[in-house]
């Protein structure tokens, strides 16, 4: 076979996925402004869950999302360790309602929530335990 | 949708797909170079058997699970195997599309499925990340959205 497309086309895949790979991993969970403007608020009841006392976290999950049970064991170390705040995990699926009005593209994503039910903070992807707790300290502030 | 039936997902030691896209990812590599479809053909088989059975049962989970585990030690937690799995399902797709542009002659289809399965394999095997897992998601509020119009 003396046709490189073959080749070019497989060091570029490579060189684009790198890349790709590279900026996903420094972007990954990082915790981003909720949108202060009109921020997206969540009752209780669109939760389908009781909202915690001083701040809720938010985990979107699927059954088909390798990184969702460390995202929940991490996310529940945290509200166990604060109190008044409460760990709510909706099924993304089943949910499809919530998923778009939270814009979440994938899981897990994680929003933070003061006492209010307002989106305060939110990751797409797993987020560190440290930037968590800054998030959730941010939203008790509140 | 894959089964969900199951009230405990099996549960697999996550080095292992890790594994098997590090091999996925120098097979495409071949096909990519050489054009084989034959080759093609023989890591859909490999995908469709792990899509199938699970991963523990693919060629791949095998040479791990007897070549490479017992020199790594016990996992240090177990992984729902269902991701992985419905990205070997994933993988199977693109690889018969490919190998059929292949063994029919147009090379150009053989080219991009296979680009496109080295693409998912290689972040998968280097950064640990499932591209189909991320898909999926958008997969199903796209088809919520057609079916509500």
């Amino acid at each position: 076979m003396s046709d490189p497309t073959g080749l070019i086309v497989a060091a570029v895949v490579l060189a684009a996925a790198t890349v790709f790979g590279l900026v996903r991993a420094r972007r990954d969970g990082r915790l981003r402004d909720g949108g202060r403007g009109d921020a997206l608020r969540l009752s209780a009841d669109e939760l389908g869950a009781a909202l915690g006392e001083r701040a809720t976290l938010v985990q979107f999950s699927t059954a088909l999302c390798a990184t969702c049970p460390g995202t929940r064991r991490l996310l529940a170390e945290v509200a166990a360790r604060t109190p008044g705040v409460r760990l709510v995990e909706i099924d993304a699926e089943a949910r499809l309602d919530l998923v778009r009005r939270a814009e979440v593209m994938r899981t897990p994503t994680v929003l933070v929530l003061d006492r209010a039910g307002r989106v305060v903070r939110h990751a797409s992807g797993p987020p560190t335990t440290a930037d968590m707790e800054s998030a959730v300290e941010l939203a008790m502030a509140d | 949708m894959p089964d969900r039936t199951p009230a405990v997902p099996v549960r697999i030691d996550p080095r292992g797909p890790r594994f098997a896209a590090g091999l996925t990812t120098l097979v495409l590599l071949l096909v990519l170079a050489t054009g084989s479809g034959v080759a093609l053909v023989a890591q859909a088989v490999v995908f469709a058997l792990g899509a199938i059975l699970g991963l523990r049962w693919s060629p791949y989970g095998w040479l791990y699970r007897r070549l490479v585990r017992p020199r790594l030690g016990p996992p240090q937690e177990l992984e729902d195997e269902r991701p992985p799995r419905f990205a070997q399902a994933v993988g199977l797709g693109f690889a018969v599309v490919g190998a059929a542009g292949y063994l029919s002659g147009a090379t150009w289809l053989g080219i991009a499925a296979s680009a496109a399965a080295l693409a998912a394999a290689f972040l998968n095997a280097v950064f640990g990340y499932c591209l189909g897992c991320e898909l999926y998601l958008l997969g199903v509020r796209g088809r919520a959205r057609l079916n509500h119009g």
